[in-house]
């Protein structure tokens, strides 16, 4: 074997440098990307955190102008909003995702696509826009109207993680299931969709996670109220108009209230993207192709 | 228990392209079957026209008929979902359903036809089934462990088992043995000489020493310059591979090409 003679390779000390150099960057970019968040916390906490306190869950506002009194009817309202425009937006949702990861070049599912990318991108005014024309005008202001609205908002998150997560169950799975005998739509639901199903609660979560602070579409749907929510039909309170109402008023109390509000929604948005991310985890443990 | 399977000029498309053209074949009932041949001859498209998995895939047709016993897989009035049902099919990878148990994956079959609903009678079955495939000792003590935790060659005997809880009359196999070591290679293809009693056993095997081992009957696939699949030659394996017919054949068998 002829022997190399050894070059010395001057570039290698440059091209190391530059390597870390980019290593560098990239971990003061996310640096970059946290304090604002980090920051952000603080400041709302220390804003209003002298206003946390039990009785901000469990007090309806005080009136105009006086201290103490809670925020709990928004905040019963906020949560009352999540599972109602659950139930808009799932169905749709999961069972669009289904379609479309059956029948991927279907001309139908092609065109269902589109439209789903399009409505992802809707402003969120416009949801609201919709609903006031479809159920406000002929009904009234209620929940079931914000409900709408936010439905609209969360079923492109759920189609295309639904979506996904069918496609990330492997393809022996629904052959074997089909080699036995068992229909397609029950293979589907019975065996396909079980495997998925942590991928799907992602979906879910993800969806929720979306519309749980949503503000535009609320004044158009749901108009506030000052007292617990009562009948869907009604109107009701939420954390993201409450917050806008008390930090544009004009006394101090409602601005610290307003701090105090806007920390509980993070919270929950925080709360349920965290979910998210530890269901999608799990997702990748759950499903061992051998 | 077995069942003839009778194939009449069996042709195959995916989209435009024809696949394999005009195969007729006789497999008999207690006995085994081997497909052989070179990779993309058609061997597993043939296979999977039988029990009507080939129109699974978009755009795929079959023409042709095949008889299983009395009844034409692709008459007018035959149902796909059903006749699936009746035959059973084991894959080259082994692909049990990982969200289930051992147990529930060989009741899977019966379970979501409604063809068992008595929990009693749902046990006796898992449990001929697993003895039917060898594994019944192995597994009988973690039934409800999930089925992901077995080796693979357990695995692929856990889907023989899931096939047979089926109770079908015909079981096709696609390079079953391929995916596993040589010491689970031997206890399927074990296993597969006992099931032969009771079922007519088609396999598709890449390997020729395993159908020179096992199998009654070989056919001997090819697929020619315009890379459409066809029998060449089929009989009792000991005359195919001692005295092949064509010159094809025993290029093949001999190690001149494939």
């Amino acid at each position: 074997m002829a022997s190399v003679p050894a070059r010395r390779d001057l570039t290698y000390p440059i091209r190391k440098n530059v390597g870390r150099l980019g290593s560098l960057l990239a971990t003061l970019c996310v640096v970059a990307a946290i304090i604002p968040l980090a920051y952000m916390l603080y400041y709302v906490l220390r804003q209003g955190g002298s206003s946390l306190s039990v009785s901000f869950f469990t007090k309806l506002p005080a009136p105009a102008g006086e201290t103490g009194g809670g925020f709990s009817n928004a905040i019963a309202g906020t949560l009352l909003l999540i599972p109602l425009s659950s139930m808009v937006g799932l169905p749709i949702g999961i069972l669009s995702g289904i379609y479309m990861a059956r029948s991927r070049n279907v001309g139908f599912a092609r065109a269902a696509r589109f439209v789903t990318d399009v409505i992802a991108g809707l402003p969120s005014i416009v949801a609201g826009v919709v609903a006031y024309a479809l159920i406000v005008i002929p009904f009234g202001f209620s929940a079931i109207a914000g409900s709408v609205a936010l439905g609209l908002l969360m079923f492109p998150t759920v189609t295309r993680a639904t979506e996904e997560a069918i496609k990330l169950v492997p393809a022996p799975i629904r052959e074997a299931a089909l080699a036995l005998g068992v229909p397609e739509w029950k293979a589907m639901f019975r065996i396909i969709l079980p495997t998925a199903v942590n991928g799907i609660v992602t979906a879910i979560m993800l969806g929720i996670a979306r519309v749980a602070g949503e503000t535009a579409p609320l004044y158009l749907t749901i108009l506030g109220s000052p007292n617990l929510p009562g009948s869907p039909l009604k109107p009701i309170h939420a954390l993201p108009l409450q917050i806008w109402n008390f930090a544009t008023g004009p006394y101090d109390e409602w601005h610290r209230q307003a701090w105090a509000g806007a920390f509980v929604l993070f919270a929950i948005i925080v709360l349920l993207n965290l979910l998210a991310r530890i269901l999608t985890y799990r997702l990748g443990k759950r499903v061992s192709s051998s | 228990m077995g069942e003839i399977v009778k194939a009449e000029e069996v042709s195959a498309w995916y989209g435009k392209k024809l696949a394999i053209r005009d195969m007729s074949l006789e497999m008999k009932p207690n006995r085994i079957t081997a497909l052989i041949g070179p990779s993309g001859c058609g061997k597993t498209t043939f296979l999977r026209c039988i029990n009507r998995m080939q129109e699974v895939v978009p755009g795929a047709r079959v023409g042709g008929d095949i008889w299983v016993g009395q009844n034409n897989v692709y008459g007018s009035g035959a149902d796909p979902v059903r006749v699936r049902a009746h035959i059973g099919m084991v894959f080259q990878r082994p692909n049990p359903f990982p969200t289930m148990s051992i147990y529930a994956n060989v009741a899977a079959g019966p379970r979501l036809n409604r063809t068992v609903r008595k929990k009693a009678q749902l046990d006796e079955l898992v449990e001929d089934s697993l003895q039917r495939a060898a594994l019944w000792d192995e597994v009988k003590d973690r039934l409800k462990e999930p089925a992901t935790g077995l080796s693979g060659g357990q695995q692929q005997r856990l889907c023989i088992a899931r096939a047979l809880a089926m109770k079908p009359g015909v079981i096709l196999l696609d390079e079953p043995t391929s995916a596993l070591d040589p010491i689970a290679s031997y206890k399927v293809e074990e296993l597969l000489t006992q099931l032969k009693h009771d079922y007519t056993v088609v396999i598709v095997t890449h390997n020729m020493q395993q159908a020179a081992r096992i199998a009654d009957d070989t056919a001997f696939m090819l697929a020619g310059s315009d890379l459409v699949g066809e029998v060449v030659e089929y009989g009792e394996t000991k005359q195919l591979f001692s005295t092949p017919k064509d010159k094809r054949t025993e290029d093949y068998i001999t190690g001149r090409f494939g």
